[in-house]
């Protein structure tokens, strides 16, 4: 297990492979199709998005509503392959780092390359196990979004594998 | 004749949901283990073992063991000599489906508006008129990762045993990490079109790994379970033997001219609850 706390440097990115297990802690924001689509209209009307895309950490992830005195709900990941049509766009903006379940395209795989990114996949249905790692949960915006909205988690030891390295290399079949 | 007024289902409708969603099914939970133990894939054990640590996790602090609490597929099956009485048997059961998702996510939109109709009802209804005076309700949590790899095939009779075969193992290929393997397959064999994708999702209700007992689908099951297995896509994608953890196959009479087969993924994260009324 490598332990990665964000932020991460390029060196870094460069050392991880495809099949590395990794403990990720440090700060990510949540996006899933909806908030995806709302991000790239409003890079396409040039206009700020809501999170910082260079160096960001994007969590493919609607958890479930928080219960009275907890911080999140379970969250685990939903499919990246939904993403895969804007998620170059986001990578050509600076994002690092996608956290998802299941395979990227080519158009992902590319980007990754180009711009020296990671896909690290978690557990699909580890749901409540992925809420353990979670210490903090800010709305970040897209609020009337409910579960799809961007929150900004604050994760501990979060367990990963490395699904494509930055060279594009693969572990998924 | 026995009458049943159907606000009576609500609540222990609500209840079972909530529970369900928190507790894996056992016999699932007992085939993953068994799995993580298997497997010599490192990787793919890694997430097996990483599963089981969620359903433990899950159980012991209440917490929902998937965020994708999904869609309530709802079997009915209702007693000819009983009589239902009092609100829609429908509106009953969007009722409990809203109560018990109360503290759930809530994943159920309009097609095409994508507005969220913030309750997660409605649920999907199948009914079915059976002998005797009761009603019987069996709720699946039916997510988005493993229903949107599901496929219909509709094979001429010629491709036979082998085309069923190979129809679902060439949808368990395509579908390959994205409807978070270990997966259930519910396959069904025969009827139409539409008879065939329901007799997929019923094949789904069954306890899982418990064998048909129509000997013809039993012998199907085994044939399946070890033609995706030798896929080697693996738990998550991550490689190894544990692609699936079993397979039920439902079979009903065809067309002379036709052999439909639906492959309904179940992830392995199975929800169910069965009441009677």
């Amino acid at each position: 297990m490598i332990n990665l706390t964000l932020p991460i440097s390029d060196k870094q990115i460069r050392s991880l492979k495809a099949g590395d297990t990794v403990a990720l802690s440090g700060v990510i924001h949540t996006a899933r199709d909806a908030a995806h689509k709302r991000i790239c209209e409003t890079l396409e009307k040039r206009e700020q998005p809501p999170i910082e895309l260079d160096g960001a950490v994007i969590y493919y992830c609607g958890p479930t509503p928080a219960r009275e005195g907890e911080v999140i709900g379970s969250c685990g990941p939903t499919t990246s392959a939904r993403m895969d049509d804007y998620a170059p766009t986001l990578i050509a903006q600076g994002a690092k780092i996608m956290i998802g379940k299941g395979k990227r395209s080519e158009a992902v795989r590319d980007a990754v390359v180009k711009y020296g990114g990671l896909y690290l996949a978690a557990v699909g249905g580890a749901g409540a196990l992925m809420k353990s790692y979670v210490k903090k949960c800010d709305l970040i915006a897209y609020g009337d979004l409910g579960c799809e909205a961007v929150y900004a988690l604050e994760v501990e030891n979060m367990e990963l594998i490395v699904a494509m390295d930055c060279l594009g290399n693969t572990i998924l079949r | 004749m026995r009458t049943l007024n159907t606000e009576t289902i609500i609540e222990p409708l609500a209840e079972a949901i909530e529970r369900a969603l928190t507790d894996v099914e056992d016999s699932a939970d007992t085939l993953l283990r068994q799995a993580a133990e298997k497997e010599t894939e490192p990787a793919a054990k890694w997430a097996l073992s990483k599963l089981v640590e969620n359903n433990e996790v899950a159980k012991k602090t209440c917490s929902f063991a998937c965020q994708d609490t999904g869609l309530a597929v709802v079997f009915a099956e209702i007693g000819q000599d009983l009589q239902l009485k009092g609100m829609l048997l429908s509106d009953a059961v969007n009722e409990g489906v809203k109560r018990g998702y109360k503290d759930a996510r809530k994943s159920v939109a309009h097609p095409l508006s994508r507005l969220n109709t913030h309750t997660n009802a409605p649920a999907v209804l199948h009914t079915e008129i059976v002998s005797g005076d009761s009603l019987k309700l069996t709720y699946l949590a039916k997510g988005a990762g493993s229903e949107n790899m599901s496929k219909i095939y509709m094979l001429t009779p010629s491709k036979g045993r082998k085309g069923i075969i190979d129809s679902v193992v060439d949808c368990v290929k395509t579908a390959g990490a994205n409807p978070c393997p270990p997966i259930i397959l519910g396959v069904g064999i025969g009827g139409t079109m539409e008879k065939a994708a329901l007799l997929s999702k019923k094949a789904l209700t069954r306890e899982s790994g418990r064998p048909s007992a129509d000997k013809d689908a039993a012998a199907l099951e085994r044939e399946i379970l070890a033609a995706v297995n030798s896929l080697g896509i693996g738990a998550q994608g991550l490689g190894g033997n544990t692609t699936a953890l079993s397979a039920a196959v439902e079979i009903f009479y065809t067309h002379i001219g036709m052999l439909p087969v639906a492959v309904n993924i179940q992830c392995h994260s199975v929800r169910h609850a069965a009441l009677e009324f």
